[in-house]
Formats: C-alpha cells, sequence, structure tokens
C-alpha cells in the first residue's frame, strides 16, 4: 500500500471524520490519497486557525481533533494554535509535510524544522524516517494526545516518506511506550490523609479546574461537593465543571474573576484543587491564603503539583477516579456556619451590572450576555475569543445544564473563537445546536478569512461581535497601569462596516448599540438555520469588567 | 538552599532525544552544570548523567518534567553514598626540563596518566571524583595550566540493582 494511503486508513482507525487542513508540495501524496478517502477535509483560509478547529472539535466531542498543513510557511503557521492547545492541554494531532529525508537539514525550499520549534509546546513529536513506522506512530500520536494531561502532538512526514510502498498494514494495535504511563488512580494512603483533612476543615472550598472537564468528571464533582454541601469555585478553564445554578455554585476566581469568589478562596482554611494549575492569573488576587490554608491537589500531571503553590496533601491521579474514592469514604461535617458566611460575603460583594453615561448611551454587555443566559438553549456552547468580550461572556453569560463554555485560557490567543467555534459545528454536524462564538473587533481580525469556510459549509455559528473600537483590554491596562489618557497603540480606528463584510460572504447580520434591540435580534438569529453575524456596538470606555 | 544533584536517565534512542532534554532545561531556566551521553548495553537506549544546581522545589521539578518527556523511560538521582561518579579530565600544564619530574610525581600520586609530552608542556590524563580533581588541580597550579577540558559526571548505582523500566 502507498504510505500515504496507509496513512489515511490509519486515521480511520483512530475515527477521525475531519482533518482541518492546507495543502502544499509536501503533502501532494497525502492529499491526492484524501481525494478518495471517506475522512473529509475541511480547507480552512490560514492553517493558523487549523489547529484551533481542530481544538473546537475536540472539546465539543471529547475526541482528538486533527489539523494538517505542509512544509515550511504551513508547518510555522501551526505554531500559535498548538501552543494554544498545549496550554489548555486540548488533545489534537497535527500532521506537517516535510521535504524529501535526503534534503533535510540543507535549508531545502519550503523546510522548516517544525518539530524543533514546537517541542516546547507539543507533549510529543515525530519526524517519520521510515514508512514502516506510521502505523505505530500514528496510534501512539492519539493514545498519547488524548491520554493522561492530554496535549497536542505533532507527526512530520516526509514527501518521500508518503509515496514509499509498504507491505505491512495495520498491524500495530497495542501501545507500548516504555517512558509513558500515565497514572490513573490516586495513591489509597494519600487519598485516607485527604478525605480525613476534608472532614476536619471548617471552611473547605472546592477548586475545579479544566482537569475536570477533560477527566470528564463534572457528575462526580457535583456528587462529592453535594454530599457534604462543600461549596465549589472554578478556574476560567473550570467553567462549566460544576452547574452555575447550584446553591454551591461560588464563581471563577483570578485577576479577571469575581470579587467575591477571591474573597471566599482567601477565607477558606482548606483548598481541594481539582485539576486546577494555580496560575498566576488564577491566584493574582488572593493574598492571605498561603500562611493559614492547606492544599489538597489532585492532578494527573505530577509536575503540576507543588510547582506553583506548596502542598499539603498531592495526589496524583484522575479527577474522575480520585472523587470517586473520595465520595466512598466518611468526609462528613456540617457547614452550615461555613456557607451562612460566604452567603454573606456574596452580598457584600455583589455583581455591579449598571453603568453611566455615556457607557449606558451604548450595549450594556453584562446586561447583554446576562439576558443572553436567558434566551438560549440549555445545550448551547459558547466559545469566547481574548479580551474584554472574554470575561463579560465568561461572567455573564450563565454555563448551566449541558452548556459548554470554551476560550483559550492559558495562551490567551486572539482570533480563538471563530475557528473554534466552526470546529465545534462539524463535532455536532449530525445534531446541530445553538454555537456562539463570541469576539472583539480586535480578535475578529485576526481570523476573519475564516468567514470563507463558514459561508462554505453554512455552519451554524452565531458571531456575536462586540465593537468598541479599541483593542478594550490592552486598553484598560494602559488606563490600569498609566493612568487615563496614556493609551497607546490600542484604537482600532477605521470603521470597518460589517454588515457589508457578511453581506460579501452572504452571511446574515445584524448591527445593534441598545440591548432591547439585541433581545430582539438573537431569537431571530438563533432561528435562522446557518450562519448570523450580530455586531454589538460598545462604548469603548466601557472596560469595567 | 542549593545543591549539586547528579541524576541518570534511560532515554529511548530516538531522534532529537537530546535536544528535548537540554531544550527543557534552557526554556525552564534550570542550569546544567555538565550533561553526558552514551550507548548502553541495549542499542534501544542510552543513558545520560546530568549534574544540576538548584534548590529542593527546583530539583523536584526537574526530575517531575524530564520524567514527562515520552522518550525518557526514568530518572533516578545518583546519590554519593549508592552510586559511584566519575569524571575525565585532560590538563594541559606548562612543564619544562626543570619542573617536569614533579609534575609527573604529583600525577603518579593521583594515579594519573601522561598522555602526550612535548619541549614545554605536559597532558595529564586525570579520572576521580570531583574532590580528587580538585585537589590535583590544586597541585598543578603553580606550574601554569594552559588549557583543560572535564567530561562532566556520569555514573551508576552502586550494587546489583540497574536502572530498568
Ligand atoms: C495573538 C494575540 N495578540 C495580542 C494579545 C494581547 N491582547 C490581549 S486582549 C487584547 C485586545 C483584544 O481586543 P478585542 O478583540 O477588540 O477585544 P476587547 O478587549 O476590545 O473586547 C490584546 C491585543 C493577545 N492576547 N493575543
Ligand atoms: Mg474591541
Amino acid at each position: 500500500m502507498l504510505a500515504s494511503k496507509l496513512i489515511l486508513k490509519c486515521l480511520e482507525r483512530e475515527n477521525v471524520e475531519f482533518v482541518f487542513g492546507y495543502p502544499g508540495g509536501a503533502l501532494l501524496p497525502l492529499y491526492e490519497a484524501l481525494r478518495t478517502s471517506p475522512i473529509k477535509h475541511i480547507l480552512v483560509r490560514n492553517e493558523q486557525a487549523g489547529p484551533h478547529y481542530a481544538s473546537g472539535y475536540a472539546r465539543e466531542s471529547g475526541r482528538v481533533g486533527v489539523c494538517l498543513a505542509t512544509s515550511g510557511p504551513g508547518a510555522t503557521n501551526l505554531v500559535t494554535g498548538i501552543a494554544t492547545a498545549y496550554l489548555d492541554s486540548i488533545p489534537i494531532v497535527a500532521i506537517t509535510g516535510q521535504v524529501n529525508r535526503d534534503l533535510i537539514g540543507t535549508d531545502a525550499f519550503q523546510e522548516a524544522d517544525i518539530t524543533g520549534a514546537t517541542a516546547p509546546f507539543t507533549k510529543h513529536s515525530y519526524l517519520v524516517k521510515d514508512a514502516a513506522d506510521i502505523p505505530r506512530i500514528i496510534r501512539e500520536a492519539f493514545y498519547i494526545a488524548s491520554t493522561g494531561r492530554p496535549g497536542p502532538v505533532l507527526i512530520d512526514i516526509p514527501r518521500d516518506v508518503q509515496l514509499e510502498s509498504i507491505k505491512t498494514g495495520l498491524t500495530y494495535d497495542k501501545v507500548d511506550i516504555l517512558g509513558y504511563k500515565p497514572n490513573l488512580h490516586g495513591h489509597s494512603g494519600q487519598i485516607k490523609r485527604a478525605t480525613k483533612k476534608i472532614k476536619e476543615a471548617e471552611r473547605p472550598v472546592i477548586y475545579a479546574g479544566g482537569g475536570v472537564l477533560l477527566g470528564h468528571a463534572e457528575k462526580e464533582l457535583l456528587a462529592f461537593a453535594e454530599k457534604d454541601n462543600i461549596p465549589v469555585i472554578t478556574s476560567l478553564m473550570g467553567i462549566g465543571a460544576f452547574p452555575e445554578d447550584h446553591p454551591l455554585y461560588c464563581g471563577i476566581v483570578g485577576s479577571h474573576g469575581y470579587e467575591y469568589s477571591n474573597v471566599v478562596m482567601n477565607e477558606a482554611d482548606l483548598i481541594i484543587n481539582i485539576g486546577a494549575r494555580m496560575s498566576d492569573r488564577a491566584t493574582s488576587r488572593l493574598t492571605s491564603f498561603e500562611e493559614n490554608t492547606d492544599f489538597v491537589h489532585i492532578d494527573i500531571d505530577p509536575a503540576e503539583i507543588g510547582k506553583n503553590m506548596e502542598t499539603t496533601i498531592p495526589i496524583v491521579g484522575d479527577a474522575k477516579t480520585v472523587l470517586i474514592d473520595f465520595i466512598a469514604k466518611d468526609t462528613s461535617k456540617d457547614h452550615a456556619t461555613w456557607l451562612a458566611k460566604i452567603k454573606e460575603i456574596k452580598e457584600q460583594h455583589p455583581l455591579v451590572y449598571d453603568a453611566d453615561p455615556p457607557c449606558s448611551d451604548l450595549i450594556n454587555p453584562k446586561v447583554m450576555f446576562r439576558s443572553m443566559s436567558e434566551m438560549t438553549s440549555d445545550d448551547s456552547t459558547l466559545v469566547a475569543d481574548v479580551g474584554l468580550n472574554q470575561i463579560w461572556s465568561a461572567l455573564y453569560y450563565h454555563i448551566i445544564k449541558e452548556r459548554k463554555f470554551f476560550t483559550s485560557g492559558g495562551l490567551g490567543t486572539m482570533g480563538y473563537s471563530i475557528p473554534a467555534a466552526c470546529g465545534v459545528c462539524f463535532a455536532t454536524l449530525d445534531h446541530p445546536k445553538e454555537v456562539f462564538a463570541v469576539c472583539g473587533d480586535g480578535s475578529f481580525q485576526m481570523s476573519m478569512g475564516e468567514l470563507g469556510v463558514i459561508a462554505e459549509h453554512q455552519l451554524n455559528v452565531k458571531i456575536i461581535l462586540i465593537t468598541n473600537k479599541k483593542l478594550g483590554m490592552v486598553r484598560q491596562l494602559q488606563c490600569d497601569v498609566y493612568g487615563k489618557g496614556h493609551y497607546s497603540g490600542t484604537d482600532i480606528n477605521f470603521d470597518i462596516d460589517f454588515m457589508k463584510l457578511a453581506e460579501a460572504y452572504s452571511i446574515k447580520s445584524y448591527k445593534v448599540d441598545k440591548n432591547e434591540d439585541f433581545n430582539k435580534v438573537l431569537p431571530e438569529a438563533i432561528k435562522h438555520q446557518g450562519p448570523v453575524l450580530i455586531q454589538c456596538q460598545v462604548h469603548p470606555d466601557f472596560i469595567r469588567i | 538552599m542549593e545543591k549539586k544533584t547528579c541524576l541518570s536517565l534511560l532515554v529511548e534512542n530516538n531522534f532529537g532525544v537530546l535536544s528535548r532534554i537540554s531544550g527543557l532545561f534552557a526554556r525552564r531556566g534550570y542550569n546544567i552544570d555538565s550533561l553526558t551521553v552514551g550507548t548502553t548495553e541495549n542499542a534501544r537506549f542510552s543513558r545520560i548523567t546530568i549534574t544540576v544546581t538548584g534548590d529542593e522545589q527546583i530539583l523536584t521539578q526537574i526530575k517531575k518534567q524530564l520524567n514527562k518527556l515520552i522518550d525518557v523511560i526514568t530518572v533516578i538521582e545518583l546519590k554519593p553514598e549508592e552510586s559511584i561518579t566519575r569524571e575525565l579530565v585532560f590538563i594541559k600544564v606548562k612543564a619544562d626540563d626543570t619542573n617536569r619530574n614533579q609534575i609527573v610525581e604529583i600525577s603518579n600520586m593521583f594515579r594519573a596518566n601522561i598522555v602526550d609530552v612535548a619541549r614545554e608542556s605536559l597532558i595529564v590524563e586525570i579520572t576521580g571524583t570531583r574532590d580528587k580533581i580538585d585537589a590535583f588541580f590544586n597541585m598543578v597550579e603553580p606550574y601554569g595550566i594552559l588549557e583543560f577540558i572535564r567530561s562532566g559526571d556520569t555514573g551508576l548505582q552502586r550494587g546489583a540493582k540497574v536502572l530498568s523500566f
């Protein structure tokens, strides 16, 4: 069999339905094979978006997302997206073409050392030097990407390898990698110690991170929290790990979290961290807590434990498995006083929605996302970009029931929302649902070309484009750090006619500048089968989150 | 408190493994004091010895991060009491007819070998622990050290125990 065909056969065996790619010379053999393969190729409009499509697809479906790019510039265009997936532990496989084996190292046309360039932010990578290794490498790549702490894996395949003819078929099934044996089960002694601590704690808080979602442990988290009434706070990546309408829900922590959540976290005497990294962005507003707080830290990646914060009781293991162990143990304790205290804290730090003129003359984005919460289905997916738009949607669009919230939390990559939301649409083609891409006028313009894909495939994505004519979040930082008026490079002055742009792609569009109008057009937009763009005008000075 | 630690790694002999390891140290800001690589009894694997300096927290992180690399099979610390580590050093010392014999004598005391003799210099080959080598340096220093190269530590655990998976 031709190696290029074998590659696709291997992908089929991994249940790959879609590859998000862009062709070029070094991938000619693979694209020739794709022509007759059942795997559907989606032509993205810039390789930079490819890994984001794969990421959205993976997060929605729980399967591995796949992107393709040719050698050299195609491959280097993937770099930011791969890093984005790495920082958020999203399982994707990136396949790149490479120049012929005998040309590697000669600075040949379109040669780039992509395994080298992506080494810092791939979980693993391969340069295929022998076509006979293809079945093993592809099996391993999917296994590594999707198990343990998930992450991106890159496979670089020279063009002449794709053209080799090989006898070996799909003989390789069982993965056996000596240096990779993820540990799922928490150490029983540690679990005993942890549950004893939980039983003793007066003011425990569960701090849930992206690991709960990646480990599909939402149900177990709910059961564990409800068992002894332990309040739950999430990180930005943990949004969706716990229903936001639950009485034990205590918000989102961090520099852009809710005030009250940070206060509650500061008051806790025990933090049960499940799959959160304790990154600088999450802990920057936690002041007092290191000395008088105990930490139980559950993570599947041993290197995360104790990296950013000293841990009292580390547990290496999978969120779901460890939570099941926790639930089986006696941790009973009455937390009524603590919950009453939290109620008080919430009242002392209420969410502030109203704005003054001139900000109140245009759309109030907080109110907008709150009402959007009420008008959308219980299983919608909202993909937020980066910037104020991201924080507003994270804080004011409520993730309840089956809803999902995705964003680029770790790397904060602008331009993520549109391709990732498209990935969500491809993952749900056979059962279309409400999918929203929320972005700012800055971030939108970073992925604008992908409108071509949306139009071509009539994806059912609703783009909520928040235009404030500014790179709002950076502008806010400039104001905070240097004072009012110290704005530099954050104006997006040229007034783009986004309605005409949407029209050019035959995408239905609306432009609104009042909350009432938004409330009117949103149901229409949702009802419309196919893509819609809603431009929501927000005052540039609306910078409070 | 900073301390020097010697790590022994068994790794898959795959393409790029060394650059993955050195890259990890570089981007996480860890200091490598020395690194040696060599073949093992099995062609599929290589053994790497790395000496690093850092506090307890950093050393733990280094071990964990190394373990995360797919090509790294095992990482152990070569503790002085449970292992032997040695370094190979070549030292080019200034030497002429008046002092050549003295240097040879010192070298003999250290069981070092003279591997090159010229009219104005000698090259001494010495293997040993860091202490022994430091002591030797101290002795030949007054004659004038022209150049030297140290291989970096390499070592094995004592006893029948082997580094496996
Ligand atoms: C690729 C990339 N470049 C730069 C930044 C820095 N950055 C963070 S937020 C932001 C502004 C985003 O502007 P916009 O998309 O209009 O969102 P807004 O904050 O106005 O809602 C910038 C430039 C980034 N996060 N990602
Ligand atoms: Mg903006």
